[in-house]
């Protein structure tokens, strides 16, 4: 899914093939630009034998042919932009159908009701079970049945895992080799059709509807079928109707000008002449623009349910980003250990490493790399191997109500948690809760820094520092969403003062601290209230409702069914910061459509300075004036300005395809910008490109 | 430097200057603020509404305002169609002058009605003084409609999110009375001063200095003439317009003729940034204008003043300038000024004959009223350019990567629809216009006093003149026939009507939006950047539309000459 050469062989041939299905007017219709220049072209058609058997007035038929062919060439080039843009995807559709159309799956058959639990199948003693397992095509599941999934299965179709564990290949869709778990329970339970069990058994329940699994939907979405236009599509396609008539009235209308001023105008001419002024360029590359726009967010590993998703994203104001994973490195850290004064630093690095040694959080396991880390000589670590072997510890686990965890042995009760919580259990004991810690916990904490207090036997002997690390450049992307004028929130459950440290290392403009899965609901419903677009990522059952609610909602590919359902994006690499470039992909085919116009409609100027002379000049050589250019006869200034026109959208399919370049320089200078290169440049290159086809045409005419 | 030059940019600069405290005053009564002459007014316009039944508070939508305006226009057609023909029995006709046709009695009601004053008969022997007061009962009223019009857009943009637009009656009633008349008395006096007529007799009798008895038309001018022009109306109170010496004696009133019909247009545009509290978004419509007038005004000048090569050539001392249709008393430059003035204004009243200007001023004349907004008529021109910025927008919206928005309001596929109709309707309704006159010779051109390329340009003229609702003619066309009237009376309806329902259709659906607030991914309008692109839609929509049709006409002429 990673190819990012432009053009390859099977896709040029198949959109080469495309672009001759698509000249059926049927197709030809949706594109109101485009169907204009198809009727001019049969029309041209029409005259070029009409000429052959006789007709006069007309030209010769060489002339009226070329003009024929050309237009019927713009039109190729324009259905040919279209094409490969659905090629690119449909390429990856194929296979993506390969994979599910043959995959078998192990349906569970009920009893009564009532499903075997899986140990039953995995019971050697069972084997009588299988009959309860049939096999049957992978499009034949339902919403609501059960199959089984073991080593070396493809998964069938979208589901969540209701027992088991198991390790996934996920790389058929995310390009990504390294193998994920998955299991049941939790928010990393939903399975999808096409990955592959690596090791394990997993019974999962069908989530989807056959045909409307997220295979199919990506199916559906590269291959274009399910594109529907969006809003600013709509819009546009009606200003570009809109000149369109404009021309069709001015060329109408020119008709008995010209007769009235004696000057009769070919049939090739007045084709000619409205086939150049009609925003072909755009008209023809429009469609392309959009479904390139999908595409890139799919090269980027997201799949957008629609392409209003995308355009949606380039207008986000409001960017909501979990803490975890996104701003800092996965979980705390420890940084120090500060041994309250009085009491030896290694007799409490050894107490907090006793604590933590039945700790399997990520910051229990920190503390143990850091002692390590300060434990040069590794006595300590001897010392300890050492104690443990003589005494039988017993660990007490973390609960929401003692928030501490520790360990016992012996006479001694060692224990490690929030300030509070210890501070509660030495004051019981009548024990002094020393200033000196007070101080040193509200330091930390103002600092970014969670403290954990350690006591042994009811008295302090110390605080673990535990830190959040931010990851490296990640304020650099806040000050381009900033530039964007793109406000990011950080969500975090630390507390407020910890959170506004971190929110002020890495430059985010908001946080949310103690966020419950409500906060975020009400924050996004605050910000849409003040008319603000707001994004989020989320992964889990909770982040549902937010995630509905949100304009853009990525979810990730890891997270539960729920979260995917709800949200309006999913990410399969699971990697948070990717709202970011998805903000980006919005804005830029917003941008390259604004800019192709430009480009269409400024590039007529110089078509008029080469076609209404051509148009008048026999009859009123007074005009040849107007022919600035310098063109050699009227018909190879008509010949030039529809070769021009023609030849300008295949050169611009790279530009449709990757998109114009997004600068966050503020609104203002870049429109500037783009309005310099593409209006100016637009106005400026067609001068130049007809008079250098002209040159090579007049050497034929 | 030249003093001809000197009086025009005295005059500029003096319009400039006054339009900026106007529209500050302006803006205040639109908001019902406290102003200078509530004292004066406000039992005044509590009678009018007492009288009418209306209650000036009751707030209304886009819709109802619409309604509002279409209905009073069509009670004024009906008056005006019954008084217009029946002119030569109802009093007040000295001059015994004839009732109209129905045919030409269409064409002057309804040039009238939308603020054009396209007139196919002669003030001196076409209407009666009743039929005069019924039209200047009408340059007052048609000016504030569509001032009030206007003001339905600065509404819309004035609250974050509303569907309660003002009431019209309230805001065409201000129009007319705290904006129109004092303005209007100022320039009476002034013309009164400099010997322009005001009597209800009939046709004075002079001996010229060759001894013969001459009948002189005359009536109540200095009442007619400021309206004409405050209102942007344009329609002369005798044929011959602003060029008439009674109409226009002196070089003063030359020039307090053209600041009357500049005043309220720049005002406007300052009025709408004091209205909205955006006085930076104000400066740049009004550079924006300001440089495309320039571009036309200052061309003209210069061709004016140049004179006719092919005078020149036969030997003829053509220092003046191209004279030929011109007033001594005014000059070529004021003339080749005034010339853009009243075309990109859409007043239409003429010092010259427009006829007579070189080709490619003629061309900048007509370009005036083909884009019909640089300042553009009392109203009219804040409407019209209204529709530019919203295709400005959007385009721009779209190049900087953002859904188009608009003073915090989205641009989508509804309102561009509109605009899109808008836009259209007005080369649609010249070119077709043209092209069936140039198509049936025998209505058609059989009017034109031009062969060739200056023909068509006449014709041309006309068409464009009635969809701008300008109403200064290319002359030299005998359009009293019911061709002419009938097919420009249709032009004339569609260019009134369709550029005030559409601007207020899309103000009104914007108003109702949900207001988005600034940030730095929004496209902010009020910059020079924006106006260059306001600038560039303006120019390409207007060239690419008539670009063709301008080649057969006054740009073949001047490659010709």
């Amino acid at each position: 899914m990673k190819n990012t050469s432009l053009f390859q062989a099977k896709v040029m041939n198949d959109a080469v093939k495309q672009s001759f299905i698509k000249l059926n007017p049927k197709i030809m219709f949706r594109n109101p630009v485009m169907f204009t220049v198809w009727v001019g072209t049969a029309v041209m058609l029409f005259v070029s034998f009409s000429t052959l058997f006789g007709a006069t007035g007309q030209g010769s038929f060489g002339y009226n042919f070329t003009v024929f062919v050309i237009l019927f060439l713009t039109l190729l080039f324009a259905n040919f932009a279209e094409a490969i843009a659905e090629a690119r995807g449909k390429a990856q559709a194929d296979s993506l159908r390969k994979t599910r159309e043959e995959t078998p799956a192990k349906l569970v058959k009920s009893e009564n009701g009532v499903v075997k639990s899986l140990s039953e199948f995995t019971s050697p003693h069972n084997q009588h079970l299988t009959s309860y397992i049939s096999i049957i095509a992978s499009s034949q599941l339902k919403k609501g049945d059960i199959y089984l999934c073991e080593a070396g299965d493809i998964i069938p179709t979208d589901g969540e895992i209701i027992e088991g564990l198991a390790t996934i290949d996920e790389s058929a869709i995310t390009g990504e080799s390294a193998p994920v778990i998955r299991e049941a329970g939790g928010d990393k339970s939903s399975v999808t059709g096409g990955t592959k069990v690596l090791s394990d058994k997993i019974k999962v329940v069908v989530t989807t509807q056959p045909g409307e699994s997220f295979l199919d939907k990506m199916i559906a979405l590269v291959e274009g079928a399910s594109r529907q236009k969006t809003p600013n599509e709509i819009a546009l396609t009606i200003l570009l109707a809109g000149f369109t008539l404009v021309f069709i009235i001015v060329c109408v209308t020119l008709k008995p000008f010209a007769d009235y001023a004696n000057t009769p105008i070919t049939i090739a001419a007045f084709i000619s002449l409205f086939v150049c002024l009609v925003p072909t360029t755009i008209g023809g590359l429009l469609s392309a623009i959009g479904i390139a726009g999908m595409d890139r967010a799919l090269r980027a590993n997201v799949i957008t349910k629609s392409g209003k998703a995308v355009e949606t994203a380039g207008d986000i104001d409001v960017l909501l980003l979990d803490k975890t994973g996104t701003i800092t490195i996965g979980n705390r850290k420890a940084t120090n250990f500060y041994p309250v004064s009085g009491i030896d630093e290694k007799h409490f690095i050894k107490a907090v490493v006793l604590s933590s040694m039945a700790d399997e959080t990520p910051e229990g396991k920190s503390i143990i790399e850091l002692s390590e880390k300060l434990d040069v000589k590794g006595e300590m670590k001897k010392d300890i191997s050492h104690l443990t072997t003589r005494i039988s510890p017993t660990f007490v686990q973390f609960t929401a109500e003692t928030r501490s965890s520790g360990v016992n042995y012996n006479q001694t009760r060692i224990r490690k948690g929030a300030s509070d919580a210890i501070k509660n259990l030495v004051e019981k004991a009548d024990n002094i809760f020393p200033k000196e810690i007070t101080d040193r916990v509200v330091q930390i904490s103002s600092n970014g820094g969670t403290p954990l207090v350690v006591s042994e036997n009811e008295i302090v002997l110390g605080v673990v520092e535990l830190q959040d690390i931010i990851k490296p450049g990640i304020h650099e992307r806040f000050d381009r969403l900033r530039k964007m004028g793109i406000k990011t929130v950080m969500v975090t459950g630390d507390n407020p003062l910890t959170a506004k440290y971190i929110a002020e290392k890495a430059g985010v403009d908001d946080f949310i601290a103690e966020a419950k899965p409500e906060d975020k609901m009400n924050y996004i419903k605050k910000e849409q209230a003040d008319g603000r677009l707001v994004a989020m990522m989320g992964d889990g059952t909770n982040d549902a409702p937010a995630l509905a609610q949100a304009d853009v909602g990525v979810a990730m590919n890891s997270g539960t069914q729920a979260a995917k359902e709800a949200g309006n994006m999913v990410d399969l690499d699971n990697d948070p910061t990717k709202l970011i470039e998805v903000v980006e992909i919005g804005k830029q085919l917003l941008m390259t459509r604004g800019t192709l116009t430009t480009f269409s409609i400024a590039n007529d100027v110089a078509k008029y300075f080469a076609i209404i002379p051509a148009l008048f000049i026999a009859a009123i050589p007074a005009l040849q004036g107007l022919n600035i250019m310098n063109l050699h006869s009227p018909e190879s200034a008509i010949l030039s300005a529809i070769i021009f026109n023609a030849i300008i959208i295949p050169l611009l399919i790279p530009l449709a395809l990757k998109g114009v370049t997004y600068k966050p320089i503020g609104a203002s200078a870049l429109l500037r910008r783009n309005l310099f290169i593409y209006g100016l440049g637009g106005i400026i290159v067609p001068f130049i490109g007809i008079k250098l086809i002209d040159l090579v045409v007049s050497v034929f005419i | 430097m030249n003093t001809e030059i000197l009086g025009i940019i005295a005059m500029f600069t003096i319009t400039l200057l006054l339009a900026i405290p106007l529209g500050q005053y302006m803006a205040k009564v639109y908001a019902g603020e406290r102003t200078l002459f509530d004292h004066v007014f406000n039992p005044l316009e509590k009678l009018f509404f007492k009288v009418s039944g209306i209650n000036s508070k009751n707030e209304m939508t886009w819709k109802q305002h619409l309604v509002a305006l279409l209905t009073i226009n069509l009670l004024w057609f009906l008056m005006s169609m019954l008084i217009l023909m029946n002119m030569s029995w109802l009093p007040l006709n000295p001059d015994n002058n004839p009732s109209q046709s129905a045919d030409l009695a269409f064409n002057t009601t309804i040039s009238f009605l939308v603020n054009c004053n396209l007139q196919h008969y002669s003030g001196e022997t076409g209407i009666s003084y009743l039929g005069q007061l019924w039209l200047m009962f009408l340059q007052f009223v048609t000016a504030g409609i569509g001032m009030a019009a206007a003001v339905v857009i600065f509404k819309a943009f004035k609250e974050k999110s509303t569907t309660q637009l003002g009431n019209f009656y309230d805001y065409f009633l201000k129009s007319c009375t705290r904006i129109l008349l004092p303005i209007s008395l100022v320039i009476a006096a002034i013309l009164l001063i400099e010997g322009t007529p005001m009597t209800f007799n009939g046709k004075d009798t002079i001996v010229n200095m060759q001894g013969d008895t001459v009948q002189v038309s005359t009536g109540p001018v200095a009442a007619f003439v400021p309206i004409k022009h405050v209102g942007t109306n344009g329609g002369g109170f005798f044929g011959a317009n602003g060029a008439h010496p009674l109409e226009n004696p002196t070089y003063l009133t030359n020039m307090a003729e053209m600041f009357a019909q500049f005043i309220i247009p720049m005002a406007m545009v300052f009025a709408f940034g004091f209205f909205i509290r955006r006085k930076k978004f104000a400066w740049m419509i009004y550079s924006v204008m300001t440089v495309g007038f320039l571009m036309l005004a200052v061309p003209n000048i210069i061709m004016e003043m140049k004179g006719n090569p092919a005078i020149s050539a036969m030997g003829i001392d053509n220092s003046l300038g191209a004279m030929e249709g011109k007033e001594t008393r005014i000059g070529a430059a004021a003339s080749g000024f005034w010339s853009i003035v009243t075309t990109v204004i859409s007043t239409g009243s003429i010092n010259s004959m427009h006829d007579s200007s070189m080709p490619l001023s003629g061309m900048n004349e007509m370009l005036a009223m083909m884009i019909n907004s640089f300042y553009g008529g009392v109203g009219a021109g804040i409407l019209n350019i209204f529709i530019f910025i919203i295709l400005a927008v959007f385009i721009s919206g779209l190049m900087v990567g953002r859904t188009p928005e608009f003073m915090g309001k989205k641009i989508e596929a509804r309102e561009m629809k509109i605009a899109m109709i808008v836009a259209l309707a007005h080369p649609f309704i010249i070119l077709v216009g043209t092209a069936l006159a140039a198509a049936f010779p025998s209505v058609g051109t059989a009017a034109i006093s031009n062969p060739g390329f200056h023909g068509f340009s006449q014709m041309l003229y006309e068409y464009t003149s009635s969809a701008a609702n300008n109403g200064s003619g290319f002359e030299g066309l005998g359009d009293n026939t019911p061709w002419w009237n009938i097919s420009t009376g249709i032009v004339l309806l569609l260019g009134r009507f369709i550029p005030i329902i559409g601007p207020v259709a899309i103000a009104g659906l914007l108003a109702q939006k949900k207001f988005i607030p600034e940030s730095a991914g929004t496209l902010k309008t009020d910059t020079a950047t924006f106006g260059v692109m306001i600038f560039a839609v303006i120019a390409i929509v207007a060239a690419l539309s008539f670009f063709p049709a301008l080649a057969l006409g006054p740009i073949a002429e001047y490659f010709s000459m």
